[in-house]
């Protein structure tokens, strides 16, 4: 997933000369092509993850299109408050993106486990959370932020490679993406980021009954128009790489309690047990234990 | 400088008559900066429309928009609303008011984005300087050293940094919170040129201000905190009370003598 991103953004800076990277650093075999091809539009702030991001505000105030490349929790809670008041308070175009969600660097330890990131983030009014499950959704997601520049925070899996069989070539923010479809059923799988094998096993386990769909694109600004869609369901469960508090499922959560509505839905959150908190090993290990299921 | 010294005046005044109406804090540190940002404004913002001046020291923004107001950015029906319930005039330096680029309050942020802008006008081999006023207290958020870092490696000599430096902070003297001193040596070890001046003296901010350096370019200001306000003067205290009726009284008779 971070080389296509690579990929993508190399040819989009081909087109568009305001396209600008900042790397924290970080970006081995990875960031490479485009630091060869545009070292002009290539920067290294080094370790300086608050100076980081204010950098990409003030290059962005200035009419660039800024991605910042990073892993894990570095460039969000290290640069919290400089991501709030600096680009979400000035509603400027940076894309922060941060490698390794969920488990995906494991064996690295709590320090590099990207658990909480989304509670951070969701709680930004002007920021858009892009959180892929597949290669399409994230190429679906660059796609709209190069037409629609705005504050955003692209959520990559570290090592994912999946391509699900799509006829979506564009996709919106707040949009349902189908995965799978059954018949007059008023069940519904929702999920965001890297879930795609989670939801697989669980469908399996319950045979053909559910409706799944991804939702690669949310945050608050579309947070209210989730209800009519989620409304003509009973029973919902969400599933996210993430823990449940502040997160995906926690979010529509919000969105059936602030509508009252006679209608009981019944909703269940699959999400990274809390319990992962200091345990090491690999992705693979900590999801089984921990993972949503 | 003449013009200068009595807009400097006239801006104290109106400081004091806003901070005593709102009951806002931070008079002393609007004090201290007058003479810098109304140098900056009047010689190098409006004089060269590629100049970009960003206010880091937040707190001090009263003294920002009552220059706006002289500038005629901001309508003195605007300016009367500081302090009151549903003004645009946030307490601190608010990008929603005309004139003002960034919203800042909290400290260390100007600085990074500064470097950005800076670094903006590099790759596209654009002219304008930036100039970022920081207050001393403010040093001691460590962003301001990671930019530091990033500013000298790119050398964003077009990039001119003002340290308020009325050596008072929020709770006491800055000698008795955390030094800053060797400062000079500090920003020069950092590799850039630093000049030391008094931060009250027109033709020194002037001529330091139009320095052309190859480096980026550090400006001490020597200030006092609650400069042309006797009492107000280089104490602690003023940084968070507003004057009361009486000392309104006594300090506007002294901006007026």
């Amino acid at each position: 997933m971070r080389n296509l991103f690579i990929d993508i953004l190399v040819k989009e800076a081909r087109l568009n000369e305001k396209i600008v990277l900042i790397v924290g650093d970080l970006g081995f075999n990875v960031v490479e092509p485009f630091k060869k091809e545009f070292p002009n539009r290539f920067f290294n702030a080094g370790v300086s993850e608050q100076s980081m991001i204010g950098i990409a505000a003030g290059l962005s105030m200035s009419g660039f299109k800024v991605f910042v490349y990073s892993i894990a929790n570095f460039p969000t809670f290290r640069c919290a408050e400089q991501i709030r008041n600096d680009i979400d308070f000035h509603n400027l175009p940076v894309t922060i993106v941060s490698v390794g969600s969920g488990l995906g660097y494991g064996n690295l330890g709590y320090t590099h486990h990207g658990l909480q990131d989304y509670s951070l983030i969701r709680s930004l009014p002007n920021t858009l959370i892009c959180s892929p499950l597949d290669n399409n959704e994230l190429k679906s997601s660059l796609k709209y932020l190069f037409k629609n520049p705005q504050p955003s925070y692209l959520r990559l899996d570290k090592s994912l490679n999946i391509e699900i069989k799509s006829d979506k070539k564009n996709l919106y923010p707040g949009e349902w993406n189908l995965m799978s479809k059954q018949k007059n059923t008023k069940k519904l799988i929702l999920s965001t980021g890297s879930t795609y094998n989670d939801c697989k096993k669980f469908l399996k386990k319950k045979e053909l009954q559910f409706n799944w769909y991804s939702i690669p694109m949310w945050g608050m600004k579309v947070k209210t128009s989730q209800y009519k869609k989620l409304s003509m369901y009973n029973e919902i469960v969400t599933f996210e790489n993430h823990i449940q508090d502040g997160g995906f499922g926690s979010w529509i959560n919000e969105v059936l309690s602030v509508n009252k509505t006679k209608k009981k839905i019944f909703v269940q959150n699959k999400f990274i047990n809390s319990k992962v908190i200091g345990k090491v090993g690999s992705e693979n290990y900590l999801n089984k234990l921990y993972g949503p299921k | 400088m003449k013009n200068i010294d009595q807009i400097s005046k006239k801006i104290r005044k109106n400081i004091l008559k806003i901070s005593h109406a709102a009951k806002s804090a931070h008079i002393a540190s609007s004090l201290s900066i007058v003479d810098l940002i109304v140098n900056i404004y009047f010689n190098f913002m409006q004089k060269n429309k590629r100049n970009i001046f960003i206010l880091s020291k937040g707190h001090a923004c009263l003294a920002q928009y009552c220059l706006l107001y002289e500038l005629g950015y901001i309508k003195k029906k605007t300016l009367d609303t500081f302090g009151k319930n549903g003004t645009i005039l946030m307490s601190h330096s608010s990008h929603k008011v005309p004139g003002v680029n960034l919203s800042t309050g909290s400290l260390g942020h100007g600085l990074p984005v500064s470097a950005g802008i800076a670094l903006s006008k590099k790759i596209i081999n654009k002219n304008g300087k930036v100039f970022v006023l920081l207050s001393d207290g403010e040093l001691n958020e460590g962003s301001n050293w990671e930019s530091l870092l990033f500013i000298s490696h790119h050398n964003l000599n077009n990039l001119v940094i003002i340290i308020d430096y009325n050596k008072i902070q929020s709770l006491d003297f800055v000698n008795k919170t955390l030094k800053l001193q060797p400062l000079k040596k500090k920003f020069t070890s950092f590799g850039c040129k630093v000049l030391e001046i008094d931060g009250h003296n027109h033709k020194e901010i002037f001529k330091s201000l139009k320095n052309s350096s190859n480096r980026p370019l550090v400006i001490i200001a020597n200030t006092i905190k609650g400069k042309g306000i006797s009492f107000m003067e280089n104490k602690v205290l003023w940084h968070y009370k507003p004057p009361n009726d009486h000392e309104l009284k006594l300090g506007l008779e002294e901006l007026n003598k």
